[in-house]
């Protein structure tokens, strides 16, 4: 860590560089916001905007259990949890022939308040309150570590699986025909997503989680011409958001969660304008 | 790809689909032969789609789906391409005619880079359909007609043995269907290959088919466009054409 705090005074031309808690941060941001950036990019395509936000949602469980297990770091309760409910969410939605917006709000709605009412148990719920707009400066480097280990690993499965998922996404019997494993391969990217969401929830908060994956995505995808723009811009975009939010916010003294959204938002109106004709 | 030969043939046997306690498909049997155009034709919900589904094994089913070259005799797996009828695309989408093509085909990741052999290759496929010029339009820009000679073209790369295609219903025009046919029947004329298509044109359907088989659940008249459409099995369901 303390190489890459130098790294950082060395390269940035802001004085709140040298508290360790913007370094760690810095470095947060940089690692999560482009992975939630690509991530996005299939979300958007799929129409899974409402689907990733009962994810997020879901993750207030998530927290609970892991609280009742008795450890306040990201643990395997948490984790499981998210991949069981991903799994259960995608499998219900494939099902539903109408209206799968219905089925995931109801799922939606069971994890808030499921994960409300054991978080408010003894009127302790303000304790987690932060949980809901998130606190990226108390990340630690341990807790750093175990995010860089997980972009990797979405990292990895992007790069051996976007051909596939961009297939389905077009057309599931197309993708068959070319003998691609559609319920595996969806099935992955959407426990992606869940663990994903839920490693971060700490930081980003349930509230904002979900712009985070759209917003870039939703942006680029006003003005790229082709899936390595879109890629490209959204991973810009992230990038861009995530760094002026964390700038701003300390100046400002505000949270950073909604800064980055506020600025997100805002590029995405500016994208919507630029439009291709 | 392969010149004809009227030896191969695929059988698919006995497929039967059911979903809960409904039976969507029962006991359909079809034998298709290469050079040969075999339609399928059936009202809205006669478990047209869902045979294409079970075919391409998208689906639970029951029986199966053999390929025979009667050189020797022996099964084969076989190899199918497919044409969807829908495909979800929207407008200034940022896929292009080559994302779509190469993520078909290759495992180099689309969002990363162009490969140039990839795209050559994927290029001169395309002009077989007269569609080299669209590679790196946006899928969402394409008319009808030219989404239906990429999406054609997509199917039929690496020589399948089956074709299978779903005929658009919407945004194509007349000449855009007739465009379609014509393709197909130049597929048929030059390449080893059977096809089977859902049509939702009855005239066409009359026109082009070698084979029509009326579908209603299961097989309810097969054989010539003039027997099928002339039997009263039809007449039940269309009335007179």
């Amino acid at each position: 860590m303390e190489v890459i705090y130098n790294i950082l005074e060395a390269v940035i031309p802001f004085e709140f560089i040298k508290y360790p808690f913007m370094a760690n941060a810095l470095v947060a941001i940089i690692l999560i916001t482009p992975v939630f950036a690509i991530l996005g990019t299939m979300i958007v395509n799929n129409k899974m905007a409402f689907f990733s936000d009962a994810l997020g949602h879901s993750a207030l469980t998530g927290i609970a259990i892991g609280m009742i297990l008795g450890i306040t770091n990201i643990n395997v309760g948490m984790i499981l949890f998210a991949v069981v409910f991903a799994l259960a969410l995608n499998y219900v939605k494939n099902k539903t022939t109408y209206g799968a917006d219905t089925i995931i709000s109801v799922f939606s709605s069971i994890a808030i308040a499921l994960g409300l009412a054991m978080l408010s148990q003894n009127g302790k719920f303000n304790t987690y309150s932060s949980y809901l707009v998130g606190d990226i400066i108390s990340i630690s480097p341990t807790e750093i570590l175990y995010v860089f280990l997980a972009a990797i690993f979405v990292y990895t499965f992007w790069y051996l699986t976007f051909n596939k998922l961009n297939v389905i996404s077009i057309n599931t019997t197309l993708a068959k025909s070319k003998g691609i494993n559609v319920k595996k391969i969806d099935n992955i990217f959407v426990v992606l997503i869940a663990v994903m969401v839920m490693i971060s929830i700490r930081w980003i908060g349930i509230l904002l989680i979900n712009s985070l994956l759209i917003l870039p995505a939703a942006s680029s995808r006003n003005i790229a011409k082709n899936m390595r723009q879109y890629h490209l811009f959204a991973v810009l975009i992230s990038l861009f958001s995530g760094i002026a939010g964390l700038i701003i916010s300390y100046y400002f003294n505000m949270g950073i969660g909604p800064i980055i959204v506020l600025i997100s938002g805002a590029i995405y109106f500016v994208t919507l304008l630029g439009k291709k004709k | 790809m392969e010149k004809i030969c009227g030896l191969h043939c695929t059988k698919i046997s006995n497929i039967g689909v059911t979903f809960g306690k409904d039976i969507i498909l029962k006991d359909v049997s079809i034998h298709v032969h290469c050079g040969e155009l075999t339609v399928i034709i059936g009202r809205n919900g006669a478990g047209k789609s869902t045979l294409l589904k079970a075919i391409l094994g998208e689906i639970p089913h029951t029986g199966d789906i053999t390929f025979v070259d009667k050189k020797d005799n022996l099964a084969k797996r076989i190899k199918i391409g497919y044409v969807p009828q829908h495909i979800n695309i929207e407008k200034h989408m940022p896929t292009t005619v080559y994302d779509l093509f190469a993520s078909c085909i290759s495992h180099v990741p689309v969002f990363l880079k162009k490969d140039k052999k990839i795209y050559e290759e994927i290029k001169e496929h395309l002009k077989t359909y007269g569609a080299e010029t669209l590679i790196d339009k946006s899928i969402g820009d394409l008319s009808g007609g030219e989404l239906q000679r990429v999406l054609i073209s997509i199917a039929t790369k690496g020589n399948p043995n089956l074709l299978i295609l779903d005929e658009p219903v919407s945004g194509i025009d007349k000449n855009g269907i007739k465009d379609f046919y014509e393709i197909i029947n130049k597929l048929k004329a030059e390449y080893d290959m059977s096809i089977i298509l859902v049509s939702h044109d009855l005239e066409l359907a009359k026109r082009y088919a070698d084979k029509v088989i009326l579908l209603d659940k299961e097989v309810i008249k097969e054989g010539t466009p003039e027997t099928v459409f002339s039997s009263l099995e039809f007449k039940n369901r269309f009335g007179e054409l």
